[in-house]
């Protein structure tokens, strides 16, 4: 771990974590232990077709049962509601909280039961009794393009959602001037981070003061704002409450859809209405999966393996509905190269529907899977030149002395030192060990390979990949915001104006402000007001928080720190240049002994106005609206554009060893090299990479929604979803390196994504690497224990099969 | 039906239904939120309690069938308004937990793990708590925590010279 740089007190110091207090003895306030009186509880009925017209409902029998209060159909909904928002202008694709005349997926939410509890209202939910009439349906990505397929949203006339073409710089002139070129197909399988947490939701309408209070386990931008147009309120009678904790997200936690149903079944009723998804729902209908994308690369090098330019096409499968995904196809653009000088590069991002479960935003919103697929390619330009996984990295990437560093997608990155970072993980031997571990467990009969691989971390927030990809959109503000009070008593309260999902955030805020006001952030109370007592948050997405929140808190504490001063030298009879401030006390750079201490200022800002500068507001509140450093521009014609200002840098490097009769992986060891510039809060960077390292090997090798030929989906529970327990996750070595960045308030980068980005391009680099004496590869995501072992022995019966005909 | 439960040291008298689960009584009726549902199938390991010491998933049970045994849940490990146990406290001081949906389960599992084992070796850590998935931290803090309160407990109220 790194140690704390001289110049800073708190920030960068191994610090407690102050959120961690109420956690360890189950006291955290998570929206299932929400208790209002009176409060009813929802269970769903589902489709159980991958497609189907709905021509019935029946609730008779489940309205006779006692306890139960209503069931709601998606007529009455659509008729009441207005589609939920989505991000392209694609207006016969509506989404709705239940299924309106056609269910497009198995799983999806056709009816709502309102009951006493909720085992009553799944009681009941068996009751309703729903004639389908089942639909052709599609479910894979390739045959949804093709004109034949039947069509998921039959008013839209295709299954086509986006399909944009970009070009930038002269790619055809690259490709044709490279002597080599490579071609490579990369499949990303469709998970999620699935948190421990369903999504949930708690609403009560007040029909006596117009007010919908919302208490949801949320992680969604602009989410009052969506409550309110959807249920057709003004947004000033939505109330969210930001002190729900939630239990885990990493971007999934999107439930506006069970948010408009509550809030409509409250409204309806006339009592708190509160839908927790069981495992199933959220497994099936949460509409809370990840990408699902298929890659056509090709990349035009040359002889020393220097890769001068890229076509990319993506395909996305964001199941029925379009929620945000389709954007999943944007983001990755702000860092299309990676950390590499390729000149040019060509890229076609489409997204189709099918009938498989909604998609919404995933931990890395799409740079995952863009990166598994530029890594792929740089171990396979790698082995066709015989070069070294790590020398051909080195030779691609940028140099240190080469930042601010322009990309064609017209991205600059910020700062970064790549070959450091590399250095400090190979370093001690460390590679040249690795790679005689690997060769003593091939001696010993095992497979085993070394997976190495680089990546960024777009971090910030500047999310005007919504205006690249729907120019209707003109979006280029991108802010967060604090405000602290110090009041009569002289006690500092900061504000922040979102939920968190496990990211600290209290104590980033409090780190931070203590720091600019040189005072205990122990001492520093954090509160969350609601919605209509916030100020703008753009939430945590994005890994945007430590350069957001912590530079809207670092602005208003300087600004804080300004009035003392200038209450001070006014009081002090001093000019504004000679007061000094130093631990909440100001004292005159001359006679250092002439000063004003925090509660005299306190006490002139609260009571002494005759002792004010004219024209100063009396008390001691600040406020900062903070814009996204580097944001404010749009996509130029040609589809060039700014995106997010800081560019966190990974290098992952493991030693995977399989054994060759049962296909079984398992992580020998793991390094990686981390580059988030300045870390606020060193126990949380690390823990945020060893967790996302955790995701990674589950998207890699375990996790995958699989559905079956009729498009049910056949991992629903987590007996089927294997998610990385601590057996599957080894110990991880970390090395840091800070290279601040200069577009941010102490130089601090995005970590939330970390170890996500990059592992599962690592683990499938190893496999390759391991597979590699077989004659054989996989690129297709994840790479389960079965299939890994179907593959091995298929190529060790032909391999043998050869040896027998010799 | 009627029901006696010994939880927390405490014998409360409660009207369940048959099929009510543990953890819907603890979390419903006597209003002990600590313990989490997270499958509600037994995998994630989040309702975790202790039954006469023993970790178990309070979502695979019914509540009837708790009946003469001790039931500890997070909230009976927790000295005192404001106090925490070594290992809540050790919890902290790694920063075993990001969310801390999983982390009232882990810490319950890490006390009957280091009641049974004071000692414990870094393997044993990781096998004992591999019924329970954390999808935050990837582990390495939450291993560090408990190795870290077994030091602490194992240095506990003994002579210095006899501490390792």
């Amino acid at each position: 771990m790194s140690q704390a740089p001289s110049h800073h007190r708190y920030v960068s110091a191994d610090r407690r974590v102050r959120e961690d207090r109420r956690f360890v003895v189950g006291k955290g306030k998570f929206v299932a232990d929400m208790a209002l009186p009176n409060t009813k509880h929802v269970a769903l009925v589902t489709c159980p077709h991958a497609a189907a017209r709905i021509v019935s409902i029946d609730a008779s029998r489940a309205l006779k049962m006692p306890g139960v209060h209503y069931v709601l159909e998606g007529r009455e909904l659509a008729a009441a509601t207005l589609p939920l928002m989505t991000g392209l202008d694609t207006p016969n694709v509506p989404r709705r909280p239940l299924a309106f005349e056609v269910a497009r997926y198995s799983g999806e939410w056709v009816a709502a039961v309102v009951a006493d509890s909720r085992a009553l209202a799944e009681d009941a939910a068996e009751e309703i009794d729903v004639q389908y009439e089942a639909l052709p349906f599609v479910l894979d990505a390739e045959k949804a393009l093709e004109p034949a397929s039947p069509l998921v949203h039959e008013a839209h006339g295709s299954n086509v959602l986006l399909d944009k073409n970009f070009v930038w710089g002269d790619v055809e002139k690259d490709f044709a001037a490279s002597p080599r070129k490579l071609s490579l197909r990369v499949k990303w399988g469709r998970s999620s981070t699935v948190p421990i947490e369903t999504f949930g939701v708690v609403a009560n309408w007040d029909p006596w003061r117009d007010m919908l209070d919302v208490y949801a386990s949320i992680q969604m931008p602009r989410y009052a704002d969506q409550i309110g147009l959807a249920l057709k309120i003004p947004v000033t009678s939505v109330r969210v409450h930001h002190d729900v904790d939630v239990g885990g997200s990493y971007g999934v936690k999107r439930g506006i859809k069970h948010t408009v149903l509550a809030g409509y079944l409250s409204r309806r009723l006339g009592f708190p209405v509160r839908l927790i998804e069981d495992r199933l729902e959220n497994m099936r209908g949460g509409d809370a999966h990840g990408p699902e994308r298929l890659f056509d690369v090709d990349v035009a090098f040359d002889d020393a393996g220097i890769v001068r330019s890229m076509k990319m096409r993506a395909l996305e499968n964001v199941g029925a509905y379009a929620g945000r995904s389709p954007f999943q196809l944007g983001k990755p653009i702000g860092a299309i190269v990676g950390p590499y000088k390729i000149k040019s590069v060509q890229y076609r991002a489409i997204a189709v529907v099918t009938n498989k479960t909604t998609q919404d935003a995933v931990r890395g919103f799409g740079q995952g899977p863009t990166n598994l697929a530029l890594e792929r390619c740089m171990d396979e330009v790698a082995h066709v030149l015989g070069l070294d996984p790590i020398e051909i990295r080195r030779r691609n990437m940028i140099r240190h002395d080469e930042f601010p560093y322009l990309i064609p997608s017209g991205t600059t990155y910020d700062s970064g030192d790549y070959h450091i970072v590399i250095d400090k993980v190979v370093a001690d031997s460390g590679y040249e060990n690795l790679k005689a571990e690997r060769d003593r467990l091939r001696a010993q009969g095992k497979l085993a390979g070394i997976g190495v691989a680089a990546c960024l971390e777009p971090s910030g927030g500047n999310a005007t990949f919504e205006a690249l990809l729907n120019p209707a959109i003109t979006t280029s503000t991108f802010m967060d915001s604090c405000r602290i009070n110090v009041d009569g008593m002289g006690f500092i309260t900061a504000t922040m104006h979102t939920t968190s999902s496990g990211q600290g955030h209290e104590t980033l805020l409090a780190t931070v402000i203590g720091e600019v006001l040189q005072v205990d952030p122990d001492i520093i109370r954090v509160t969350r007001p609601d919605s209509l007592n916030s100020l703008p948050s753009g939430t945590p997405v994005g890994s945007r928080m430590a350069i957001m929140l912590g530079g809207a808190a670092f602005h208003a504490a300087e600004k804080l720190r300004t009035k003392f001063t200038t209450i001070a030298a006014h009081d002090l009879g001093i000019p504004l240049e000679r007061a000094v401030y130093a631990q909440g006390n100001v004292h005159d750079r001359n006679a250092p002994a002439h000063k004003r201490t925090w509660a005299e200022l306190v006490q002139i800002a609260y009571r002494n106005y005759h002792r004010m500068p004219a024209g100063m507001q009396p008390g001691l509140a600040v406020e900062h609206i903070y814009q996204v450093p580097t944001g404010g521009t749009l996509p130029t014609a040609d589809g060039r554009v700014q995106m997010y200002p800081c560019f966190s840098f990974e290098f992952h490097l493991l030693l995977i060893s399989i054994d060759p009769d049962l296909g079984r992986p398992e992580i020998v060891s793991y390094r990686l090299g981390h580059d988030c510039g300045t870390q606020i809060s060193p126990k949380i960077v690390r823990g945020m990479t060893i967790g996302g390292i955790a995701h990674g090997i589950g998207a890699a090798l375990y996790e995958e929604f699989a559905y079956n030929d009729d498009g049910q989906l056949i991992a629903q529970t987590f007996m089927d979803y294997l998610l990385p327990s601590s057996h599957e996750v080894p110990a991880i070595e970390i090395f840091d390196h800070e290279t601040p960045s200069p577009y941010t308030v102490l130089g601090q980068k995005g970590t939330g994504e970390s170890g996500y980005l990059g592992a599962p391009a690592a683990i499938a680099n190893a496999i390759n690497d391991a597979l590699r004496p077989l004659g054989i590869s996989t690129n297709t995501l994840p790479i389960k224990v079965s299939k890994l072992g179907d593959m091995i022995a298929q190529a060790r019966e032909k391999i043998k099969a050869k040896k027998d005909t010799e | 039906m009627r029901i006696e439960l010994d939880i927390n040291g405490a014998v409360r008298e409660l009207e369940v239904e048959p099929r009510t689960t543990l953890l819907d009584c603890l979390r419903d009726q006597l209003a002990l939120t600590g313990a989490h549902a997270g499958c509600e199938h037994g995998v994630c390991g989040a309702c975790t309690v202790l039954f006469d010491g023993v970790a178990v998933r309070s979502c695979l049970m019914f509540a009837v069938q708790a009946q003469g045994s001790a039931v500890t849940t997070i909230e009976g490990v927790t000295p005192g308004p404001g106090e925490l146990s070594v290992i809540q406290d050790t919890f902290c001081e790694t920063h075993g937990m990001q969310c801390g949906y999983c982390t009232p389960a882990m810490v319950l599992v890490a006390h009957a793990l280091l009641a049974d084992n004071p000692e414990p070796t870094r393997a044993e850590i990781v096998d004992a708590i591999s019924g329970n998935i954390c999808r935050c931290t990837g582990y390495a803090q939450i291993v560090e925590a408990i190795a870290l309160a077994a030091e602490r407990m194992r240095g506990a109220n003994r002579p210095k010279d006899a501490r390792k």
